[in-house]
């Protein structure tokens, strides 16, 4: 086990005032990155998500909370997943959403995202999902927007991806429960390009996870990975041994540069997440995937769609992970000065 | 300030007055609805001594509140636990004390999302002074003058008893 004392992060942990995602009172403003933020305010995040899963099994799957805020989904970059369960969250907490299509809007006549995002500003909008291929995006809108306004990260290059994160802890603690201590989870795969990794990897030692492990070849792990706080493996069957939780990772095909694998088939032999190689693990343990899945790639089929994958289920918790951030943020009590509070 | 009768006799009284209303009212498969924490102990006492045929349902109005951009989110929001049919049903909605109006007017809110009733009547433990809305409630254990600064709370869920400050 990794002594937790010297990991970074906790360092960074508390309200500090530097940190722009939390306001005067402590409350999340903006989500663009889980790492610096405190225990009790993930497990708020949770537990927020908890109740709103109930909305999501209702027949009515909708409550008023957001009526008329306005949220702007702001997607550089494509994605499916995301985009549609923030749209669907933002719908059912009665908010407007609306879907700026980047590609076919004035970004491509040359206008600035400064230029965009003030557009957007004036038309009253008062959240913005931003999924951007460059890391920090998220940080610098969230840095010149009006101050009314919540930005949420919806992914920055190999950065963070904030939420993805929050719903494969949420995905955790409802299959093993809340004593985090106790687990074992393995994060297999291409950790270099991976902004899921990286948050993953921040929230589950905020939670006090028991055991972190990365496995991957070297060419796909970063410098200094171990000062995360991790455990490195560069041998999958080492690696996943007794894990309580295998987390497999796409292969970023987009986001790689110079020959850093062999090739798929390769890649596949050595870490591909196979039946035969799931056996190694605790027998009840879960497999996840944020998607999409390159079935073959990195995991066989048919433990894809096993008994022990919880992959569907990451998607359907992301809508109620999603509504419970969205509503922290912009359903936060107003901020008061230390003038008014005395 | 009055004698509080105790909860169990207000529940009798309750019942009894209930009882007597759906008959007047020719409604025989009434669905009761608590609303979460106290008018849920208080709906299952009445839902055992009508012997109600239907299942309790409950209601969390937390998400219907008009003072959620105010007061901020509760994260342990309890589930609402409604029939996914409920138009044209007569609900007995039930809360511990009926005080500003508003956690019926939120109710009332979360209902109507489902579908129409037929009707809602009000039922509540105690009804006391300090109404910001135009609603009152149908059947009514004791009613109550209390100052602005007093407040009464129904402890529970065994055994059920007020908390006057």
């Amino acid at each position: 086990m990794v002594n937790k004392a010297s990991r970074p992060t906790d360092s960074l942990i508390g309200h500090d005032a530097w940190n722009i995602q939390l306001d005067k009172n402590g409350q999340l403003k903006h989500f663009l990155t889980v790492e610096g933020l405190s225990t009790e305010l993930l497990t708020n995040i949770l537990d927020t998500a908890e109740s709103f899963a109930n909305i999501n099994e209702q027949s009515v799957k909708k409550v008023p909370l957001l009526r008329g805020k306005t949220v702007a989904n702001l997607f550089f970059e494509a994605s499916t997943r995301t985009r549609n369960t923030f749209e669907l969250a933002a719908k059912r907490l009665s908010a407007d959403v609306l879907n700026v299509n980047i590609s076919a809007s004035a970004t491509s006549k040359g206008e600035t995202l400064m230029d965009t995002l003030q557009n957007l500003q004036a038309m009253q909008c008062d959240m913005f999902v931003v999924r951007h291929n460059a890391s920090g995006a998220a940080h610098y809108i969230a840095n010149r927007v009006a101050p009314g306004i919540s930005v949420i990260n919806a992914g920055d290059g190999s950065h963070a991806h904030p939420t993805q994160a929050m719903l494969d802890m949420f995905t955790i603690r409802r299959n093993k429960g809340d004593n985090f201590r106790q687990l074992r989870v393995a994060i297999v795969g291409d950790v270099l390009h991976s902004r899921v990794a990286r948050s993953q990897i921040h929230a589950l030692n905020i939670l006090n996870t028991g055991n972190v492990r990365v496995i991957a070849p070297k060419t796909l792990l970063p410098i200094g990975i171990e000062d995360m706080g991790v455990e490195v493996f560069n041998n999958m069957e080492e690696g996943i041994r007794d894990a309580d939780v295998v987390i497999m990772l796409r292969l970023q095909k987009e986001r790689m540069q110079g020959a850093l694998l062999p090739s798929e088939q390769e890649y596949y032999q050595m870490y591909g997440l196979t039946e035969k190689r799931l056996s190694l693990t605790k027998p009840d343990a879960i497999v996840m995937h944020p998607g999409p899945i390159n079935r073959g790639v990195e995991i066989e089929s048919c433990v894809a769609d096993g008994p022990q994958s919880v992959i569907l289920d990451q998607v359907t918790y992301g809508i109620s992970v999603r509504m419970a951030v969205m509503s922290m943020a912009l359903g936060r009590e107003p901020e008061t000065s230390e003038a008014e509070k005395t | 300030m009055e004698e509080i009768a105790t909860p169990e006799t207000l529940l009798d009284k309750l019942a009894e007055q209930l009882k007597t209303l759906l008959t007047e009212r020719s409604i025989d498969q009434p669905l009761m609805v608590g609303i979460h924490t106290g008018g849920v102990w208080v709906a299952n006492a009445l839902h055992n001594k009508l012997s109600l045929e239907q299942p309790l349902s409950t209601l969390d109005i937390s998400f219907y509140r008009d003072d959620f951009s105010r007061i901020g989110m509760n994260p342990q929001v309890k589930p609402s636990k409604l029939p996914s049919q409920i138009d044209d049903r007569h609900i007995i909605l039930v809360d511990d004390v009926l005080h500003t109006g508003r956690t019926i007017r939120a109710a009332m809110n979360e209902i109507f999302d489902y579908g129409r009733p037929a009707s809602i009547t009000l039922v509540c433990l105690i009804e006391r002074s300090g109404r910001e809305i135009p609603i009152q409630a149908d059947v009514v254990g004791q009613h109550l003058h209390l100052d602005d600064n007093q407040h009464i709370k129904l402890t529970g869920p065994e055994p059920l008893e007020f908390a006057v400050a």
